[in-house]
């Protein structure tokens, strides 16, 4: 197990380690960035000492290797637009987007498990074709223009809720619900494949055989079990809810990680897309980590491969 | 049952059950507004974006009051000047301001204000607008000299616009950070909170001294940053906000038409042109011949895209400059008419009888590009148009890689043509037809001190690079403000909302 852990785990710092390059050099070819800083209507001298002052003009990989060393130590440098520090940036941010991704994975579980289960217990019925629409729509379905939907259903003709902003718990019903039900559908599929195979094993028709409540039979003793391989997608679904994010955040004014990210990259503000893009790939690397993890320890024959 | 009847149907039903917010913003004297860039600091010198300028208005002042019915400057902070010679200005100063943190006006801070921003090493992001002042010293408790690095008439235009005066200890203290996360003035509205990033609150201020704006009649102003247009017009449509700004033209049509909401179009300063290069080494040799420039501008019919495809409030110009600049003349341009068949004639005599293809780039306005491509098709030319983002096309125009290209440019709403035509004929990096003669009467319209010789120059280039047709001058932009009913507001060409003038009805 602990050398299946080593050699997971170095892989993974090897995918961070090459996230980061990928996204370094993409981000300096994606234009002049001495221009894009300076601004529209610069003069060639203004851009000249943007240039200098920012060190673009020395070679990309000794850029790439100064940003490392200053990141490995805790320094993630300054924003460039916003003038502060980005480590405290992040950190003012992070909260609310962190809020986003736990409601809306909480959402998306319950969503998911009970029509997984539904779905499951009355398969091949008209509940289990149902659920399943619910999962392709939520699949086929763009999260910005489900955002929208809402957005005009409860704020602009009901007047439940608010449209955007982050203030109070109202605010966050509609994102959490348009960021949950992006996540929702894999994890649906997966909660029906594993209940129909438990439902079907030996040891629960043991237990309906012994008289147990089909109640008890669902979620004592069948639910448990294929939830197993359902706790690692969840982690690696967590990682697509931080990319979903941005859009949704964009859209109902969530002042989160998402928008600045999206923020960075209209300003071609470069330490913060590094910044933030290593965040989340560290993030997405490590959730994926502790899935294969899991999966190794709970079924050993993982651990071979 | 259609969207507006079960709209108005289901707001009839809620009024009874729940309190609607926009009376409720009535009743508050409050206006919401959102703007989709947030700035990276309020301070007026430390950001580059509109809303920055939007702000400065309303939480600071500035020396100079420019009208924006009549165009001519009124004493503001400063009672009186005068230019003391080519590069000197003396303001006197106004005796009676208070700043919002009770500090008195004085000499001490335009000296200290000015000095801080001009100085390269603060970074002042905004460098056009200050790079031009040298020094600024003290030469009584009411009474300031200006020394400008070269010689700069335009220095009253920039003291009226974006150069506001901070309180000088007070700024001095806490330095653009502070200002930004605590702000003080001494225009008509105070800073009571900013949570950076998502909202601006200001109150307004009940002992404001300027009769040049007000103090406004609105108790609060709410800024709100909502990156998304959609989602404005969403809260504009659910009584979250009351006035958004930049509405696409397609939602404008469309919002109008609820009950609740009120459209109005606004002529902005930014000019629309197509700019064509006539160098030596330009990709597209026929517009080296001037009667293929000519033919060009013979060839589009403005008047048409107006109406049609701008917006009301539009009009055609006839220069490279907006109309209400300083400066801004067609006297002596040739009026080009929309003449297809006189276009045709000109390209047969200039040997191009059977049209010629080149690209035309634009980074905006789509919809206008594909009509000017049509226009072109007319007359045998054939454009093939090339859409990118502003930086990469820029760049492209710099590298002479660019035969034509649909241009606007907006002056960063300045009222003297020195910050429009020169950017495009004075030989530097946009320009891409180096006329000497246009440069140097250019030259002189930039530097002359005396309104009417500065004046005449101008008149005179405007009407070189006219006759010339060096470029086709089009029409200036509109822009769409949105609005709750019962707001009463006005819109003026240099974009900027003056909400101290807002009242609901």
């Amino acid at each position: 197990m602990l050398a299946f852990a080593a050699k997971r785990s170095a892989l993974a710092l090897l995918v961070a380690f090459a996230v980061s390059i990928i996204a370094f050099t993409l981000l300096r070819m994606s234009g002049d960035i001495a221009i894009a800083i300076a601004g529209e209507g610069a003069r060639s001298e203004d851009i000249a000492m943007v240039r200098e002052a920012y060190g673009l003009d020395r070679p990309l990989f000794v850029q790439y290797a100064e940003w490392l060393f200053k990141t490995l130590r805790g320094d993630l440098g300054q924003s460039i637009f916003f003038k502060t520090d980005v480590a405290t940036l992040i950190m003012a941010k992070l909260p609310t987007t962190l809020m986003l991704g736990l409601f809306s994975i909480m959402f998306a579980l319950a969503l998911s498990i009970p029509l997984g289960v539904l779905a499951a217990v009355y398969a091949g019925s008209i509940i289990d074709r149902i659920a399943l629409t619910v999962a392709v729509a939520g699949q086929a379905l763009p999260n910005f223009f489900f955002a929208l939907c809402l957005i005009i259903v409860f704020s602009i003709q009901l007047r439940w809720l608010p449209v955007s902003g982050s203030g109070t718990w109202k605010h966050f019903v509609m994102p959490t619900i348009a960021l949950g039900y992006y996540v929702t559908p894999p994890i649906m599929r997966l909660v029906r494949a594993g209940m129909m195979e438990v439902l079907s094993s030996d040891y629960v028709r043991t237990a309906r055989a012994k008289g147990l409540s089909p109640a008890s039979v669902i979620f004592k003793h069948a639910l448990r079990n294929a939830l197993v391989p359902v706790v690692a997608l969840t982690a690696v679904q967590l990682g697509f809810l931080l990319g979903g994010s941005i859009v949704i955040e964009t859209i109902f004014a969530l002042d989160g990680l998402g928008y600045l990210a999206y923020q960075s990259i209209t300003h071609k503000d470069f330490p913060i897309t590094q910044a933030v893009l290593l965040l989340l790939s560290a993030t997405y690397v490590f959730l994926t980590l502790l899935s294969d993890l899991a999966n190794a320890w709970l079924d050993p024959r993982i651990r071979m491969a | 049952m259609n969207f507006k009847t079960c709209s108005t149907a289901l707001a009839v039903a809620l009024l009874t059950a729940t309190a609607m917010p926009a009376y409720a913003q009535k009743a508050q004297n409050t206006v919401r507004f959102a703007y989709d860039q947030v700035p990276e600091n309020i301070d007026p010198f430390f950001n580059n974006v509109r809303i920055g300028v939007i702000i400065g208005q309303h939480v600071w002042d500035t020396l100079v009051f420019r009208d924006p019915a009549t165009g001519e400057y009124k004493p503001n902070l400063a009672t009186s000047w005068e230019w003391i010679d080519d590069r000197t200005l003396e303001m006197e100063l106004r005796e009676d301001v208070t700043f919002h943190n009770g500090d008195a006006f004085s000499a001490d801070d335009v000296v200290f204000t000015l000095n801080y921003v001009a100085n390269p090493d603060n970074r002042s992001v905004t460098q056009q607008n200050v790079n031009w002042i040298e020094n600024v010293e003290k030469l009584g408790d009411y009474k300031v000299r200006i020394t400008t690095t070269k010689t700069f008439p335009a220095a009253i235009e920039y003291l009226s616009g974006p150069v506001v005066i901070h309180p000088g200890k007070y700024y001095e203290e806490v330095g653009p950070q502070g200002m930004n996360t605590a702000a003080v003035g001494s225009g008509p509205f105070k800073v009571v909170s900013h949570d950076v990033g998502r909202q601006l609150v200001l109150e307004r201020n009940e002992d404001y001294w300027n009769e040049n704006k007000q103090v406004p009649n609105i108790e609060r102003l709410i800024i709100r940053f909502i990156p998304d247009r959609q989602t404005q017009a969403a809260e504009l449509m659910s009584d979250g906000l009351d006035f958004i700004m930049n509405v696409p033209v397609d939602q404008a049509e469309q919002m109008g038409m609820m009950p609740n909401i009120n459209v109005k179009s606004g002529e902005t300063m930014r000019i629309v042109f197509l700019q064509m290069n006539s160098l030596d080494n330009t990709p597209a040799e026929p517009l080296k011949n001037e009667k293929v420039r000519q033919a060009i501008n013979h060839a589009i019919d403005r008047q048409t895209m107006v109406e049609q495809l701008v917006g009301e409030g539009a009009r055609v110009i006839d220069v490279i400059c907006f109309p209400a600049q300083f400066g801004c003349s067609d006297e002596e341009a040739t009026k080009y008419e929309y003449d297809p068949e006189k276009a045709r004639a000109l390209l047969e005599e200039a040997g191009y009888g059977n049209g010629f293809s080149l690209d035309i780039y634009a980074y905006r306005e789509r919809q206008q590009t594909e009509a000017m491509v049509n226009y072109l098709r007319e007359v045998g030319i054939d454009a093939n148009l090339r859409f990118m983002q502003y930086a990469a096309f820029r760049d492209a125009n710099r590298a002479g890689e660019v035969a034509m290209s649909h241009q606007t440019w907006g002056s960063f709403s300045i009222n003297d043509v020195s910050a429009n035509t020169p950017v495009f004929y004075k030989f530097e990096a946009d320009d891409v037809n180096r006329d000497e003669e246009v440069r140097d009467l250019l030259q002189t319209g930039d530097t002359s001190v005396a309104a009417d010789e500065r004046a005449e120059a101008y008149k005179k280039a405007l009407g070189l690079i006219s006759q010339r047709a060096y470029a086709v001058p089009m029409y200036s932009l509109t822009s769409y403000y949105a609005t709750a009913d019962g707001l009463e507001f006005q819109p003026y060409p240099d974009e900027i909302p003056r909400f101290w003038e807002m009242e609901w009805k």
